[in-house]
């Protein structure tokens, strides 16, 4: 098997090496920034059974990513502006959108198909959108690496400063309001913090495939531990080993590293399936 | 000095309550839902440490009353007040246990997570949790008898098992003012049974005032104080017997109801049947 002359093969490069690279540091360094941000945010959008959420605003983003490559500003900050304003839309109208959607469907839609015209008015390459769609890790220059770094501490500062009203409005919302929190300004404000997170993943494995970062995790974790803290702790964990664990086994491979991510991703989810639960015991007491 | 002449005048915990003044007061209080008026100049007064049981038909405004003593909805005329004061939001004085609750039964969080996470929850921050909170979370716990739930999840839990982690949400920061809205909903009797008897030894131990909304009254013949029956935007308030009558019921349903006694049993019947029981579920 290894002596096999496949094309990857060739390409492959002994793991020892992988920091000698200036671009391979500046993708641990950007993957991991972006990896606990995914991990602790998604965790949150998990509890709260908001994923679709986060899916969707991943597909806005991609209307801002193409539209902002268009007028000649960094993809992300399009990204980032897109999937803002449909965030705070989204937290605005609340239950308004509730069984809408078709509404929301369409509206996604529109977004992919407003970031297929930008494509073609910008005309020069197809990598660009490869990479908006997709992820480009690699690609992460040293501008956008302290560009994530910045969003990142802000968005890990806004959490921490929303987590206990957000959890209390999450587990017993009704309890929640009757003690004063509001629980449009705790929606608003998490899907603000989504709308950041969004645009931080999509730079590493693209507007496309963000689920995987931000919910394989964070799915995966809570399966695994009904602990609240030990299950942030273990979905930023799992989000950091993916997409350090997708980058080695990319440069090793040369195959793509969102490809490996998400397969991991993918892998981690199913392994917390294998663990028992005492959900039959407890299942058989339900009355 | 003034410590002792406090203590001189609190000898016990019961004793404690305000002696005069009420633990609910409602002066002529209108209250619209959905631009409809739910109660229409409703008066009823309600001493601490009563048992209240709430009744009445469907959107006759239990729950309505209940956020209206909570402070989230505001009455249109008249006036609320909760031992002495207008509620307002963030009402630490009541606790609570809210009606819709399905979502809770799919959380995959452990009990005792679910419970902390209202300890102080409208605070901003890190829901870190101090040694008093965790003291507080643990006593609201064994006041329900839910140390063996503690650890569970709400997905693997049962509904007279949530109902307990519920209460105990409830009981965090020691209200005075317990407010229950239908918490035998979908219980079978034996778990119903369970609930009051809980509800009633820490109402009695503790001497807190609580309202309970229900749609039988059977359950609730041996425990409640008093009986606060709503309908037809109108309000009935006083012992059962005074309460539970041909006259007071048809007023409120307004229709011919008669009130019949089957041993400790109590049916209302209208002309076409029982007018209470499990035909009703979703309730304003």
């Amino acid at each position: 098997m290894s002596s096999s002359p496949g094309t990857a093969q060739s390409k492959a490069k002994p793991i020892a090496t992988m920091f000698e690279y200036d671009f391979m540091r500046t993708a641990f360094m950007a993957g991991g920034v972006v990896a606990v941000v995914a991990g602790a945010v998604g965790f949150f959008l998990v509890l709260r059974n908001l994923t679709f959420a986060g899916h969707a605003l991943s597909h806005v983003g991609f209307a801002g990513a193409t539209g902002s490559v268009l007028i000649g500003i960094g993809a992300l900050w399009g990204l980032l502006a897109f999937t803002m304003a449909a965030a705070l839309a989204m937290g605005l109208l609340g239950d308004r959108l509730r069984n809408r959607d078709v509404a929301v469907g369409i509206i996604l839609s529109l977004a992919l198909g407003l970031g297929v015209l930008f494509l073609y008015l910008y005309t020069t390459s197809a990598t660009e959108a490869t990479a908006i769609l997709f992820g480009n890790l690699l690609g992460v220059s040293l501008a956008t690496l302290w560009s994530l770094l910045g969003l990142s501490v802000a968005t890990v500062l806004a959490l921490a400063m929303i987590s206990r009203p957000l959890l209390f409005a999450t587990l017993a919302p009704e309890l929640a309001e009757a003690k004063g929190v509001s629980l449009r300004l705790v929606s608003v404000l998490f899907l603000a913090i989504v709308a950041v997170a969004v645009a931080e993943a999509a730079q590493v494995v693209g507007v496309l495939l963000v689920f995987a970062l931000m919910v394989g995790p964070a799915a995966a974790s809570q399966r695994l531990t009904a602990r609240l803290g030990s299950g942030l702790a273990l979905a930023i964990t799992l989000a950091l080993s993916e997409t350090w664990g997708g980058l080695a086994l990319a440069y090793v491979t040369d195959w793509p590293t969102t490809f490996w991510i998400v397969l991991l991703s993918c892998l981690a989810y199913f392994l917390s399936f294998a663990k028992p639960t005492p959900a039959i015991a407890a299942g058989s007491a339900r009355e | 000095m003034d410590a002792l002449a406090a203590r001189c005048a609190r000898p016990g915990p019961r004793a404690s309550l305000p002696l005069k003044g009420y633990a609910v007061e409602l002066g002529r209080v209108t209250i619209a839902r959905g631009g409809r008026i739910v109660l229409d100049e409703v008066s009823a007064a309600i001493r601490p440490g009563e048992f209240i049981g709430v009744f009445g038909p469907n959107g006759s405004g239990k729950s309505t009353l209940l956020r209206a003593l909570l402070g989230l909805l505001q009455p249109l005329a008249g006036a609320i007040r909760v031992f002495g004061a207008t509620p307002g939001r963030g009402n630490r004085a009541a606790g609570y246990l809210p009606q819709q609750r399905a979502a809770v039964a799919d959380l995959p969080v452990r009990g005792r997570d679910f419970v902390a996470s209202a300890w102080q929850g409208e605070r901003w921050g890190l829901p870190l949790i101090s040694r008093r909170g965790r003291q507080q979370v643990e006593r609201a716990i064994e006041r329900v008898e839910a140390q063996a739930l503690a650890n569970r999840r709400l997905s693997q839990l049962s509904g007279g098992e949530l109902q307990r982690l519920l209460l105990a949400q409830a009981l965090l920061g020691e209200p005075k003012l317990l407010l229950l809205d239908e918490p035998l909903i979908s219980l079978d009797p034996h778990f119903q049974e369970a609930v009051i008897a809980m509800v009633r030894r820490i109402q009695q131990s503790e001497a807190i005032t609580v309202l309970f909304t229900a749609h039988d009254l059977n359950p609730l013949l041996g425990v409640m104080d008093r009986v606060l029956y709503l309908g037809n935007g109108r309000a009935a308030l006083g012992t059962v017997d005074e309460v539970i009558t041909d006259r007071v019921l048809s007023r409120l349903y307004d229709m011919p109801i008669e009130v019949l006694r089957i041993k400790d049993r109590i049916v209302v019947v209208a002309g076409h049947g029982p007018v209470e029981g499990e035909a009703h579920r979703h309730d304003v």
